[in-house]
């Protein structure tokens, strides 16, 4: 069985508890009185495949819509500007919420295949833990060879320009193609954020299990 | 002896050949002059920005910024933790928050960092350079050093978000803030009011998502353009990036014709101090600020 099936199995008579149990700051969600006010701020709100403002996302929740919230590319939007949470008169962490619900749809496999954010994210986490600190160039080349190799090498055409314009104010080093910056302990922080995963699922799988 | 002493928490972006090199160069700068001590956390690693949710979870994030805490907390004991970088701010600010507000993270927290020879006995305090500057220095002894006032210059201070939510400098609102507004009176330079100084500039999603990002990138510019700015300032370097790199391609897609600098208030200090404009990390500008150069020391 599918993590994500076993978690449904699980939780079955009730998302908002698996919410509340597997979510980063899941247990918000009850708190919210559906004024809108979040869904007004959110800077990503007037452009196109933006499904679900952060209170329907909630409601839903309640409502049991647990695939609908799962596989929606609404978490995704989050540019983490923080508007909604310093708007909220109940002080939810909606930032918090929203980073926590793509992050497990993410980790049981269910969030959107092909969305850019989810692909940049899991790509920024993999370049910074690498060496410890973010290699820039690897980084925007694991972006735009995202699709292949010719649709990479458009991308990069495409972004010649900026590209060049940082090159020549020495904000951009093309021999960090050949390893660039990095931690001195680069096994301690390997070990380090393994044990923290584990531990991390340890706790969360203790949570479903009681 | 310096005035004050801080760890420094550079962050990526300000690593010699990245993105907001030359924020490091005007702030090395602005710092001797203001005598300002800042020694970097030996070792220190990436705090996973705020697209680290993603792939890194909760523990995971917060071990990253604890093992800064935790070489912070040896390797230069009694000092507050100083970032120049926004999001290295929030991300260290959150993850003390979080620790010491549940003993169950804490001790997730210590037990990962055993394997890396670590532990945390105190968290350090997390600040802003900006906080360094208004609340330890004051206004008075940033206006002290000014030697070339920036006079006649009219800049749009875009705060942005990370440095303005959801912490904050205190005593600021999140939708008006008027520190970095106050900052550019400071150097002696004109703040032109503009509504898009808290507005986002898409963040991370100008990689990811860029139509978007740059959709509200170019609200902000030309906001700044309507009310008659100059230049425009920001204290974050993704903002810094965000804004300036992308203005080529935004009147690509939009017929518009920004040419609009991008600076650091730390560029703006260091040239007011009388640095020049290397030490001021002018040549790091993708759009050069002549009318800055103008007034920067020959040196």
């Amino acid at each position: 069985m599918s993590a994500n099936a076993q978690m449904a199995t699980k939780y079955k008579n009730s998302f908002l508890k698996e919410v509340e149990e597997q979510v980063e700051m899941g247990e918000w969600v009850k708190m919210c009185m559906q004024c809108g006010v979040c869904s007004g701020s959110c800077p990503t709100n007037f452009h196109p495949g933006w499904e679900h403002p952060p209170q329907e996302i909630f409601m839903m929740i309640r409502a049991g819509k647990r695939e609908e919230v799962l596989t929606s590319p609404s978490m995704w939007m989050c540019t983490s500007c923080y508007n909604c949470i310093v708007r909220c008169p109940r002080k939810l962490p909606i930032t918090h919420i929203m980073h926590g619900l793509a992050n497990y749809a993410h980790r049981l496999g269910v969030a959107p295949k092909m969305q850019p954010t989810r692909h940049f994210a899991k790509l920024f986490w993999n370049n910074c833990v690498h060496t410890g600190r973010v290699n820039e160039l690897k980084l925007s080349m694991g972006l735009y060879f995202k699709d292949g190799f010719s649709q990479g090498i458009k991308n990069g055409m495409a972004m010649k320009d900026v590209a060049l314009g940082l090159l020549k104010a020495k904000r951009l080093n093309p021999f960090e193609l050949f390893g660039g910056h990095k931690c001195k302990d680069q096994n301690g922080i390997h070990a380090m954020l393994k044990k923290a995963r584990e531990l991390e699922e340890k706790r969360k799988a203790l949570k479903a299990a009681a | 002896m310096a005035k004050k002493e801080y760890a420094f928490y550079p962050g990526c972006s300000s690593q010699k050949g990245a993105s907001a090199s030359n924020y490091l160069t005007s702030v090395n700068a602005m710092c001797k002059t203001l005598d300002v001590k800042i020694t970097e956390i030996p070792d220190w690693n990436c705090c996973s920005a705020s697209i680290g949710y993603a792939e890194g979870g909760e523990l995971p994030r917060h071990v990253l910024n604890a093992r800064n805490f935790a070489l912070a907390e040896k390797h230069l004991p009694g000092q507050d933790i100083v970032a120049t970088c926004a999001a290295c701010w929030l991300g260290a600010r959150e993850s003390k928050e979080r620790l010491e507000h549940s003993s169950v993270l804490l001790q997730d927290t210590q037990e990962a960092l055993k394997e890396a020879g670590l532990n945390i006995k105190a968290i350090p305090e997390v600040r802003h350079m900006v906080e360094v500057l208004i609340e330890d220095l004051g206004w008075d002894a940033l206006s002290a050093p000014v030697k070339n006032p920036l006079q006649g210059l009219k800049f749009a201070g875009y705060v942005g978000c990370q440095t303005n939510r959801p912490f904050g400098i205190t005593g600021e609102n999140f939708e008006n803030p008027m520190y970095l507004d106050k900052l550019i009176e400071t150097v002696g330079g004109e703040a032109v009011p503009y509504d898009q100084k808290v507005t986002c500039c898409g963040g991370a999603l100008a990689f990811s998502e860029p139509d978007k990002a740059q959709a509200q990138i170019k609200d902000i510019v030309e906001s700044a353009y309507d009310h008659g700015a100059e230049m425009i300032v920001t204290p974050c370097p993704l903002c810094q990036a965000n804004v300036e790199i992308y203005q080529g391609q935004i009147n690509k897609k939009y017929g518009t014709k920004f040419h609009i600098p991008v600076l650091y208030y730390s560029q703006l200090m260091t040239v007011a101090y009388g640095g020049s404009a290397k030490e001021a990390g002018l040549d790091g500008q993708v759009i050069k600020a002549p009318k800055l150069e103008a007034i920067a020391g020959k040196k």
